[in-house]
C-alpha cells in the first residue's frame, strides 16, 4: 500500500471540514435569506427556506469535494457566505426599520 | 484527489458510505420493520384479539369506561381502533397537583368489542423497531440528531453515486452474475437503480421531517429568535375553553365522528380528547387520522362543545409550502399505504438495505483481493470485516432474538418489555465478539445459519407457546399474525441459501482467487 504524504491527508481533511461546517453555515444563511426574501406568510417562508436548505447543503458539499484544491474550497464557501449574509441582513434591516 | 469530477465523487461516494454504512444499514433496516409496525405489536401482544367494530361503538364503550373510572380526571385521550391497530386505547390525566406540572397519566387497553380491559403482555413491540429508526436508542435529541446527520451523509452518497455511475440505464442491464466482486458490485448498482426514486424520497423527506430541528436558522431569523412563535403560527393550538367550575354532563361522543367526518369529507377521527369532562365547558378536539391520505397535516382537528356539542373550532387548510412538507412526512411514513403498497414499501425498505449491504461488501472484497495472497489483512481491513459481520449478519439474529424474547420470557417477569429490547442488544453485542473470534467467512456462515434457524423456526415457536398458530390463524383470516409468521419462515429460508452460498463460494475461493482481476478505479467509475 502506498504512503500518503502528510500534506494530501491534511488537505482531505480540511475538505471534510469545509463541506461539514462550511456548508453547514452556506445551508444555514441560504435558508435564512430565502425565508426572508419570498414573499410568502412568514411561517410558509420559513418552512420553504428550510426544505431547500438540505440542497444548498449538498451542492456546497459536492462542490467541497469536486474543486481542484482545498483553498478552492474554503473560498468558494466562504464567497458564498459573504453574499448570503449580506442577502439576508439587507432583508432583516429592511423588515426592521 | 487530483483527477476527474467524477472521480472526485466517486471517492466522496465510497468514504461517505463506508463510514455511516453500518449505521445507515441498521437504520433502514428498522425502518423497514416498522412499516409494519402495527402488525408486529399484534403478533408480539397476541392477547389482544382483532376485531373490526365501528368506531361509533368502540367510542361509546370507552366512553363508558371513562365515566366510571375517570370522572375526575382533567383530561381524557382516546384512541380509536382501526384495521391495522386493533386495541382501543384510553387515557387520562388526573388534574396536576401544583400549576404548571404535568398530571399524572394513566393508560388502559379496551377490548373494542366488550370494553373490559384487556392485559397485553408487557412489550414494545414493533414500537421499538420504530423508535430505534430515528432515536438509536439513544437519550433525546442525540440520537434524533445523529440519524438525521446519517439521512445527510446517505442524501450525499446517493447523488455522488449517481453521479459517478453514469451510464445508469445501460448499466442497469448488466447483471454478471457468478463473477465474484462483479456480481456484487452489479448487484449494487442494480437495486440501487431499480428504486431510486424511492431511496430518493426516503432520504430527503427523513430530512424535511426533522428539519426545524437541524435547520431552525431561518425560524430563529424571522420569528427573533422566539422557535416558541414559529410552531404556535404553524401548529394553532386549539384553544379551549378554560374550567367553568360547574359540573354538567358530557353528552354522547359518538355522534361527533360523524359531524367530524362531514368536515374532512369522509376523513376518519384518530384520536379524541376530552377536556374538563364533566365539566360545564368540557370540550372535545377530534383528531384526524392522517391514514386517509398522503399529504400529513398535523394536528388537523375540529373542537366541539363537550355539553352543547356545537362546533367551536376547526384548524385552518393547510398553505401550500406547508402541504408539501407534510406529504414528504406523509410519503415517508406510509401510513396511508393499503396493504399491497405497504408490502411494496417494505421491498422497497429491503432494496436500500440491500443496496447499503452490497456497498459494504463491495467495498471491503475489492480491498481484500490486494491481500488474498498472503491470507493476512491489516487491521483497518479486519474491522471493516468485523463490522460488516455484526452489522449486517449480526444484527439480524438480534431482530430473531427480539422475537424470540418476546415468546420465551415469562409473562409476569419485573421490567418484561425491557428486556426484550436487552436482549436484542445483548445478541448484537455478542455477534460482534463472535465475529472478531472467528474468521470472517466462518463468521458469516454461522451467523447466517443461526440467523437462519431463529427466524425459519419462529411460526414453531409461535405454535409452541401461544394457540394462535398457523394453523389457526390462515383459517380465522388474522393476516397480520399469519403474515408475521410466513414472513420470517421466508426470511430464515433467505438466510439458509445465503449461508450456503457463502459456504459454497468460501470452498470454491481459492479457484476465484486465481481467476479474479482485480476490479481497477477505472473499471468502477465507467
Amino acid at each position: 500500500m502506498k504512503v500518503l504524504p502528510v500534506s494530501y491527508r491534511l488537505a482531505v481533511t480540511s475538505r471534510v471540514l469545509a463541506a461539514v461546517l462550511g456548508g453547514y453555515i452556506v445551508a444555514a444563511l441560504a435558508s435564512v435569506s430565502l425565508s426572508l426574501w419570498a414573499s410568502m406568510p412568514r411561517a410558509d417562508a420559513v418552512v420553504t427556506g428550510m426544505m431547500t436548505s438540505f440542497l444548498a447543503y449538498l451542492c456546497a458539499v459536492i462542490w467541497c469535494f469536486a474543486c481542484r484544491s482545498a483553498w478552492r474550497a474554503w473560498l468558494g464557501l466562504i464567497l458564498t457566505s459573504l453574499v448570503l449574509a449580506v442577502v439576508s441582513g439587507l432583508a432583516y434591516w429592511m423588515g426592521h426599520s | 484527489m487530483k483527477e476527474g469530477f467524477r472521480q472526485a465523487m466517486a471517492w466522496l461516494h465510497t468514504w461517505a458510505g463506508l463510514i455511516f454504512g453500518w449505521l445507515l444499514f441498521a437504520i433502514f433496516l428498522t425502518g423497514t420493520l416498522a412499516y409494519f409496525k402495527d402488525e408486529i405489536s399484534h403478533w408480539m401482544q397476541p392477547e389482544i384479539p382483532a376485531r373490526s367494530v365501528s368506531s361509533e361503538a368502540s367510542l361509546t364503550l370507552a366512553q363508558n369506561y371513562l365515566q366510571q373510572h375517570a370522572a375526575g380526571a382533567s383530561r381524557w385521550l382516546i384512541d380509536l381502533p382501526d384495521a391495522r391497530e386493533p386495541g382501543l386505547s384510553v387515557r387520562w390525566q388526573q388534574s396536576p397537583a401544583k400549576r404548571g406540572e404535568r398530571g399524572q397519566f394513566t393508560e388502559k387497553l379496551l377490548d373494542p368489542q366488550t370494553g373490559a380491559e384487556v392485559q397485553g403482555r408487557e412489550t414494545t413491540g414493533g414500537e421499538f423497531f420504530y423508535r430505534f429508526h430515528f432515536q438509536l436508542q439513544m437519550p433525546y435529541p442525540w440520537g434524533r440528531w445523529l440519524s438525521t446527520i446519517a439521512a445527510m451523509v446517505m442524501f450525499v452518497a446517493l447523488i455522488s453515486g449517481i453521479i459517478t455511475h453514469k451510464k445508469i440505464f445501460k448499466d442497469f442491464f448488466t447483471f454478471r452474475p457468478r463473477k465474484g466482486q462483479r456480481s456484487w458490485l452489479d448487484g449494487h448498482n442494480a437495486v440501487g437503480v431499480l428504486v431510486l426514486p424511492f431511496h430518493l424520497m426516503i432520504t430527503y423527506s427523513s430530512l424535511v421531517i426533522f428539519m426545524s430541528m437541524v435547520m431552525p436558522a431561518s425560524i430563529l431569523a424571522s420569528y427573533n429568535c422566539d422557535v416558541r412563535a414559529f410552531f404556535d403560527e404553524v401548529f394553532p393550538a386549539s384553544s379551549t375553553p378554560e374550567l367553568a367550575g360547574k359540573p354538567a354532563q358530557l353528552a354522547p361522543l359518538a355522534p361527533l365522528l360523524e359531524r367530524a367526518r362531514e368536515q374532512w369529507s369522509g376523513g376518519r377521527v384518530g384520536r379524541l380528547t376530552v377536556n374538563h369532562p364533566g365539566d360545564a365547558h368540557a370540550s372535545v378536539v377530534l383528531v384526524r387520522d392522517g391514514a386517509d391520505r398522503v399529504v400529513h397535516d398535523f394536528g388537523s382537528a375540529v373542537t366541539f362543545n363537550g355539553v352543547t356539542g356545537h362546533l367551536l373550532a376547526t384548524t385552518p387548510e393547510q398553505s401550500l409550502p406547508r402541504a408539501i412538507a407534510g406529504s414528504f412526512y406523509g410519503l415517508h411514513m406510509g401510513h396511508f399505504a393499503g396493504p399491497v403498497l405497504r408490502w411494496l414499501y417494505f421491498i422497497c425498505g429491503l432494496a436500500g438495505t440491500a443496496m447499503i449491504g452490497t456497498g459494504l461488501v463491495v467495498w471491503l472484497g475489492k480491498r481484500q483481493l490486494k491481500h488474498a495472497k498472503s491470507g493476512v489483512m491489516p487491521f483497518e481491513l479486519r474491522l471493516v470485516e468485523v463490522l460488516n459481520i455484526a452489522g449486517m449478519s449480526g444484527l439480524m439474529v438480534a431482530v430473531a432474538a427480539f422475537f424470540w424474547a418476546n415468546r420465551l420470557l415469562p409473562v409476569d417477569v419485573a421490567g418484561r418489555a425491557d428486556w426484550e429490547v436487552n436482549s436484542f442488544f445483548i445478541v448484537w453485542g455478542l455477534s460482534v465478539l463472535h465475529a472478531m473470534a472467528r474468521r470472517g467467512r466462518a463468521a458469516w456462515v454461522e451467523q447466517l445459519a443461526l440467523a437462519a434457524l431463529l427466524f425459519g423456526a419462529v411460526p414453531v415457536l409461535n405454535a409452541l407457546t401461544t394457540p394462535y398458530h398457523l394453523g389457526i390463524t390462515l383459517v380465522q383470516g388474522d393476516w397480520a399474525m399469519a403474515g408475521f409468521d410466513l414472513t420470517c419462515l421466508g426470511s430464515g429460508l433467505f438466510f439458509a441459501w445465503a449461508a450456503w452460498k457463502m459456504q459454497r463460494s468460501g470452498t470454491a475461493e481459492a479457484v476465484i482467487r486465481q481467476r479474479a482481476q482485480p476490479i481497477t478505479p477505472e473499471r468502477e467509475v465507467n
